[in-house]
C-alpha cells in the first residue's frame, strides 16, 4: 500500500463516518503535508486536522480514524525490533509473577504521571496479557477487556490513591486524580488494542465497526453513561445557536404590510409625497406549549433531554408547562426556574420519576385519563401539546378517545418518538395507532431534536 | 515574502511576540501562510482567537487590518463606498461646457472611492495580516461576499473593474460558533479550534501575562480553574478569566489560595449565580 492509497483510504474512511470531505480539502491536506513533510506524526495529525475538519463534533471522530490509519507504531515498535532476533522469548511471559511485577512497574509509571512510559506501557500490556491467539495466521486478535481485567483497575486506582495521599495529596484530590489517571491508561490500552487489531485485520474493516456517530448524531436511546454527560454538556450552547438562528430568522421577516395611517402622516413632512412607507411591525407569536413525556426507563434520558431544550429556549415560547408520567401524571414546571443548575434540575427530575408511577408499569391510556381528570385548564385553544415517548404502553388500554379529546382542544399537537421508525409498531408499541390521532415524528438524536424543535417555533 | 518558514518557526516566533502557541496552533498558523488560504479560528469566547491575529502580525511586522463583523453589516460597510457627497460637490461644480461622458467617467474613480477593510486589506502593498472578527454575527448574504475575496483574493467593482491582490494578506476569520457557516465558507478556509489549554500552558500563560505572581498561587490557580472548568458550569472561566483573576490576587495581596481565598475572588472567573452556588458546592469551599 503506497502512501497515496493510505491518504485516499483515510479519507474514504472519514467520508464513510459521515464527514463531508470534498475533493479541495483532499488537494488542501496533499499541498499542506507536501510543505510540512511526513516527519512527525503530530505535525502530520494537525495538518490533517486544519485541512479536514471543519466542525469541533467531528473531531474525536477524526482523531480515531487517525489512530487507525496512521498508528503510532507497528506491532511492538521500534524498540522491539532493535532487539536481537532469539534474545525475546517467542511468546511474551504472561506468568502470574510477570503479572506482578509488570504491576508494580504501571503503578509507578502512574504515581509519576509519566505518559510516555505509559503510553508504552499500554502497548506491552495489550502485547503481553490482552492476546487472543488464533488457529490460523490473520486469525488471532487482542482484546482490550481481557488486558484490563488481568492487570485489575480497580486495585491499580486504589493504590494510586493511597500513593499521592502519602504524596501530600487530601483525599478528594487524590481520589479524582487516580481515576482520571487510570481512565486515560484505560483509554491508551483500548487505543492500543484497536491499533493492533486493525494491522491484523486491515484498517478499513475497523473503522467501519469502531468508530461511533459524533455527539449530535448519536441515538439517545443507545447512549452510554459518558455519552450522556457529553449530551447534557451540547444542551445549552444548542439552546444559544438556536435562539441566535431563531432571531435572526425572524428580523428577515419582520416587516408586515403598509401602515396607511401612520405611511400618510409622515408624507405630510414632504408635502404630501410619500416618501417613507411606514410598515406595521408584526406581532411575534408566542407558543404557549404543554409537554407530557414518558420518563419510564430507557425513553427517560430522551424526555429529560427534550425538556431540557425547551426550557433552555423558554424565552422564546409564551408559557411551558411540563409534566411526567408512567402510569399517573406528575407536574414538573416549577423544578425549572430560570438560571438554575443543569445538573442539579436533571437529578431532581430523575428523583420525581416515582411520583409519576403507581404501579410502575407504562400505561399511556391511564396517564391520558389522569391528565384530563388532574390538570383540565392545561390545554386550551393558545396551547400547543407535545408528547414525548415511545408509544409502548405494555398492551394496555390506549385511551385514544381521550387523546383525541386532548387533541382536538390544543392549537397543535405533535408526538416525538425517540425510537427508529422501523421499530415501531413492533411488539408492543401502538405508535401508529397513536399517529392516527397526532402526527408522530421520529426524533432519535440532537440533530433531529433541534431541527423538530426549530420548526415547531 | 513567506510568513513562517516551518511550524517551529512559528512557535518561536508567535513566543517572542507574547502568545504561547500549542503544536496544533504553531501548525495551523505556518500553513495559513504557506499555502495563503484564510484561517478560521472557533473557539469559546475567551481563549484567544482574536490575540492569535495580534500576534501573528505582531511577531511579522506586518500591518493588522480588522473587519468587526455585527448583525445588519452590508458590503458598503465591509468592502467599498462611493463618496456619493463628494461626487455630487463635483457634479455641481462642473464647468457647463463640459461633456457629460466626462463627468460620468471622472465621479467614478479613485477619488470618490472609499475603501473599507476588505478592499483595503487586498489593494496594501506592505503585509498585511486581515482579521474578520466574530463572523458568525454576520447575516448569511455577508458571507457569500467573503467567498470571492477569500478565495481569489479579488473585488470586482462595476464601475472600475476588478482589483486584485498584489500581496495576499494574512486572512484570520474568528467564529465563537453561535451559527454554523456555510459549507462554501469552511471548505475555502483551514480550520483551527482553540480550547483550554492544559494546566501547565496555562500557567506559562498566566505567569507571562502577570510575571509579579507568586509561583506557588500560579500553581494553585490553574488547579483550582480547571477543576472549575470539569465541573458542569454556563459559562467556564477562560484564559482571559485566569489572567484576571491572578491580577485580582495579585492585588489583594493573597498569597495562598486556600478555600476562603477562593471563595471570596469566585466572583472574577465566575459569572452566573448558578455557577457560583455550584462550585461552592462542589469545591466545598464553604
Amino acid at each position: 500500500m503506497t502512501l497515496l492509497d493510505r491518504h485516499i483510504a483515510f479519507l474514504e474512511a472519514l467520508r464513510a463516518a459521515g464527514m463531508p470531505v470534498s475533493l479541495s480539502e483532499d488537494l488542501d491536506a496533499v499541498a499542506a503535508l507536501g510543505l510540512v513533510g511526513w516527519g512527525q506524526r503530530q505535525q502530520v495529525h494537525d495538518t490533517y486536522a486544519a485541512t479536514l475538519v471543519k466542525r469541533q463534533s467531528q473531531r474525536e471522530t477524526f482523531d480515531e480514524l487517525f489512530e487507525i490509519y496512521f498508528p503510532r507504531m507497528v506491532g511492538e515498535g521500534f524498540a522491539a525490533a532493535a532487539e536481537p532476533e532469539g534474545s525475546r522469548p517467542a511468546r511474551p511471559a504472561d506468568g502470574p509473577a510477570d503479572l506482578a511485577a509488570f504491576t508494580e512497574e504501571l503503578a509507578d509509571a502512574l504515581e509519576a504521571d509519566d505518559l510516555e512510559r505509559l503510553r508504552q506501557l499500554a502497548s506491552e500490556a495489550v502485547g503481553r496479557f490482552g492476546s487472543m491467539p488464533g488457529r490460523g495466521p490473520g486469525m488471532s486478535s487482542w482484546s482490550a477487556y481481557t488486558t484490563l481485567r488481568r492487570l485489575s483497575t480497580d486495585e491499580l486506582t486504589l493504590k494510586l490513591i493511597e500513593g499521592l495521599r502519602r504524596g501530600g495529596w487530601t483525599e478528594e484530590q487524590a481520589g479524582r486524580t487516580a481515576a482520571k489517571r487510570v481512565g486515560s491508561y484505560q483509554q491508551m490500552v483500548e487505543a492500543d488494542a484497536r491499533r493492533r487489531i486493525a494491522e491484523e485485520k486491515g484498517p478499513d474493516q475497523i473503522a467501519r465497526i469502531t468508530v461511533r456517530p459524533t455527539i449530535d448524531r448519536l441515538d439517545f436511546l443507545s447512549a452510554r453513561r459518558a455519552d450522556l454527560e457529553a449530551l447534557r454538556r451540547e444542551i445549552y450552547p444548542l439552546a444559544r445557536r438556536l435562539a441566535t438562528r431563531l432571531t435572526q430568522e425572524k428580523h428577515a421577516r419582520r416587516r408586515g404590510p403598509i401602515d396607511m395611517r401612520r405611511t400618510v402622516r409622515a408624507s405630510i413632512s414632504n408635502g404630501g409625497v410619500p416618501l417613507d412607507v411606514r410598515l406595521r411591525p408584526k406581532r411575534p407569536h408566542r407558543t404557549e406549549l404543554v409537554v407530557l413525556c414518558d420518563v419510564s426507563g430507557s425513553v427517560a434520558n430522551f424526555a429529560s433531554f427534550t425538556l431540557m431544550l425547551v426550557f433552555a429556549l423558554r424565552e422564546q415560547f409564551g408559557k411551558v408547562r411540563a409534566f411526567t408520567f408512567v402510569d399517573d401524571v406528575h407536574e414538573v414546571t416549577d423544578y425549572f426556574t430560570p438560571g438554575s443548575d443543569m445538573v442539579d434540575t436533571m437529578t431532581r427530575l430523575a428523583d420525581a420519576t416515582s411520583h409519576a408511577a403507581r404501579f410502575g408499569r407504562t400505561n399511556y391510556g391511564r396517564a391520558f385519563g389522569r391528565f384530563v381528570e388532574e390538570h383540565p385548564d392545561a390545554l386550551g385553544p393558545k396551547s400547543s401539546l407535545l408528547i414525548l415517548g415511545d408509544a409502548r404502553s405494555n398492551y394496555s388500554d390506549l385511551s385514544l378517545p381521550t387523546l383525541r379529546r386532548m387533541a382536538a382542544s390544543a392549537r397543535h399537537a405533535w408526538w416525538l418518538n425517540p425510537e427508529a421508525r422501523r421499530n415501531w409498531d413492533t411488539g408492543d408499541s401502538a405508535a401508529s395507532d397513536y399517529a392516527a390521532v397526532v402526527p408522530m415524528v421520529e426524533c432519535r438524536n440532537l440533530t433531529q431534536l433541534t431541527e423538530f424543535v426549530h420548526d415547531i417555533l | 515574502m513567506a510568513w513562517f518558514s516551518s511550524p517551529s518557526d512559528a512557535t518561536t516566533r508567535l513566543a517572542t511576540a507574547g502568545y504561547l502557541a500549542d503544536a496544533a496552533t504553531a501548525t495551523t498558523s505556518f500553513l495559513a501562510g504557506a499555502l495563503e488560504k484564510p484561517l478560521l479560528v472557533e473557539g469559546p469566547a475567551g481563549v484567544g482567537k482574536t490575540e492569535l491575529a495580534k500576534a501573528v502580525s505582531r511577531a511579522t511586522g506586518a500591518d493588522l487590518v480588522r473587519l468587526q463583523c455585527y448583525e445588519g453589516l452590508d458590503e458598503a460597510r465591509a468592502l467599498y463606498e462611493w463618496n456619493y457627497k463628494k461626487q455630487l460637490l463635483r457634479i455641481q461644480a462642473a464647468t457647463d461646457g463640459q461633456a457629460w461622458e466626462e463627468t460620468h467617467d471622472d465621479i467614478f474613480s479613485e477619488e470618490f472611492l472609499l475603501t473599507r477593510p476588505l478592499l483595503t486589506a487586498i489593494r496594501r502593498d506592505a503585509p498585511t495580516v486581515l482579521l474578520i472578527d466574530e463572523v458568525d454575527k454576520t447575516d448569511v448574504e455577508v458571507e457569500g461576499l467573503l467567498l470571492e475575496v477569500l478565495s481569489d483574493f479579488q473585488v470586482t467593482i462595476p464601475e472600475l473593474g476588478t482589483v486584485a491582490a498584489t500581496r495576499r494578506p494574512f486572512v484570520v476569520l474568528t467564529s465563537n460558533a453561535s451559527r454554523e457557516l456555510s459549507e462554501a465558507v469552511k471548505r475555502r478556509c483551514l480550520y483551527l479550534h482553540l480550547d483550554y489549554p492544559d494546566t501547565e500552558r496555562e500557567k506559562e500563560i498566566v505567569t507571562s501575562q502577570v510575571p509579579d505572581l507568586d509561583d506557588k498561587v500560579a500553581t494553585q490557580l490553574v488547579t483550582a480553574v480547571a477543576r472549575l472548568r470539569d465541573l458542569e458550569l454556563k459559562k467556564a472561566p477562560s484564559i482571559a478569566e485566569s489572567v484576571d483573576w491572578a491580577r485580582t490576587l495579585l492585588a489583594l495581596h493573597i498569597d495562598d489560595l486556600d478555600a476562603k481565598a477562593i471563595d471570596d475572588t469566585l466572583g472574577v472567573v465566575l459569572k452566573h449565580s448558578s455557577d457560583t452556588e455550584r462550585a461552592v458546592r462542589e469545591l466545598k469551599l464553604r
